[in-house]
């Protein structure tokens, strides 16, 4: 009986990883509370890609809503992955940005105000470079200041996963949420072979591609703080209890000591597995 | 990427706008607003050059049954013409919702 239970749960679930970016973003408000800001029809889209024979996307693959979450006001930016693998140009390097910085003003101003980011992003939009880069600066700094007045969480559902210089962007959140079907790294798979070789990682290996990089593995190592279903109550559940617990008392970007020492027990003369990596990383230092 | 316009003859009021689809390989993003005038103006971009006529085809036979006067601004990441069909009438069936 319990199997048919379990079954018809999964039958009947809503799919969070199926939505696009504007019913993943306008999915973690409460019931209408949710408008979006600098949507489509304002045709804020990127100058660059058509220079380079590109079709451009009215939002610039980059969904800003502001409403209320938890009954606490916050503004959620959620990335396209679809659009160019979610990178980061300058228009929508350039939302983010201006959304996050919105909000350090509210609070500022004694109105508490969260963010939300959902990062589905290979990174920095190679056909912008220097703009791409420079946004991820500019979204590093802003991250930087909201976070001392109200928590800054990253989701990353999947299936693009968040690489490149996004994930240090990641890396600077309060809080990490992630489905096992979700990616988190600072190179990607197909990067670290076509440098080091087929050798050094297989991209085609899914089992060791998730095993390193996947959600389950980061949320067991402590570099994600929940690990979610592909379920869309529960991840606006885990994005809810994340605002209502407010500022962490430390980020995790502060512990250098802690993944110093981390790094210093891994001795690379011997080649660890994720498991290994598993045991060891999480009772280094600690 | 190719640029390509359209219009077609049109005599209905739209109240409402619509926004589907999105600019990823093999789908394309279509804005339906409200326009003046006796005339539905279509403006496409598309990253596959050469295609004007299939577009007109499929325009030509999606405004057999559609009178609304609206621009429509089509971006396309190379969708076939079953795709851009549907994201057409997605998008009429969203405004008029």
């Amino acid at each position: 009986m319990s199997n048919n239970g379990h079954g018809a749960s999964f039958i009947n679930r809503q799919s969070f990883i199926e939505l696009d970016a504007r019913e993943r973003a306008t999915a973690l408000f409460d019931p209408r509370t949710s408008r979006e800001l600098l949507g489509p029809f304002d045709r804020v889209e990127s100058p660059w890609l058509p220079m380079q024979g590109i079709t451009p996307q009215a939002d610039d693959g980059c969904v800003v809503m502001k409403g209320k979450i938890a009954g606490q006001a916050a503004v959620v930016v959620a990335l396209e992955g679809a659009f160019q693998g979610g990178s980061m140009g300058e228009v929508s390097g350039e939302k983010m940005t201006a959304a996050l910085d919105l909000a350090c003003a509210d609070n500022e101003k004694g109105i508490p105000t969260s963010a939300v980011i959902l990062l589905e992003t290979g990174g920095v939009r190679l056909q912008e470079a220097n703009l791409g880069l420079a946004a991820i600066a500019e979204l590093m700094a802003s991250i930087l200041a909201l976070r001392k007045h109200a928590p800054v969480i990253c989701l990353m559902a999947g299936t693009v996963g968040c690489f490149g210089g996004m994930s240090l962007a990641a890396g600077l959140a309060s809080y990490i949420v992630m489905t096992r079907e979700a990616r988190l790294g600072m190179n990607g798979p197909e990067v670290i072979e076509q440098e080091n070789g087929v050798e050094e990682f297989d991209s085609s290996d899914r089992a060791l591609v998730w095993a390193i990089h996947g959600g389950e593995q980061r949320y067991a190592t402590c570099l994600a703080d929940a690990l979610v279903d592909d379920d869309t109550p529960q991840v606006a559940d885990a994005i809810r209890s994340f605002v209502s617990k407010g500022v962490p008392p430390v980020h995790r970007s502060s512990q250098g000591v802690l993944y110093r020492n981390r790094i210093d027990a891994l001795h690379t003369s011997q080649q660890w597995d994720p498991k290994e990596f598993r045991a060891l990383w999480t009772t280094t230092g600690s | 990427m190719e640029q390509i316009e359209f219009n077609y003859p049109a005599k209905r009021r739209v109240r409402k706008r619509a926004h589907v689809g999105v600019v990823g390989s093999g789908d394309l993003e279509v804005l339906l607003e409200p326009a003046e005038g006796e005339v539905a103006r279509v403006f496409i971009r598309t990253s596959v050059d050469g295609f004007r006529d299939t577009w007109k085809a499929v325009l030509d036979r999606f405004f057999t049954k559609y009178d609304g006067t609206v621009r429509i601004q089509i971006n396309d990441a190379g969708a076939t013409p079953g795709s851009v069909q549907l994201r057409l009438e997605q998008a009429v069936e969203v405004s008029e919702r």
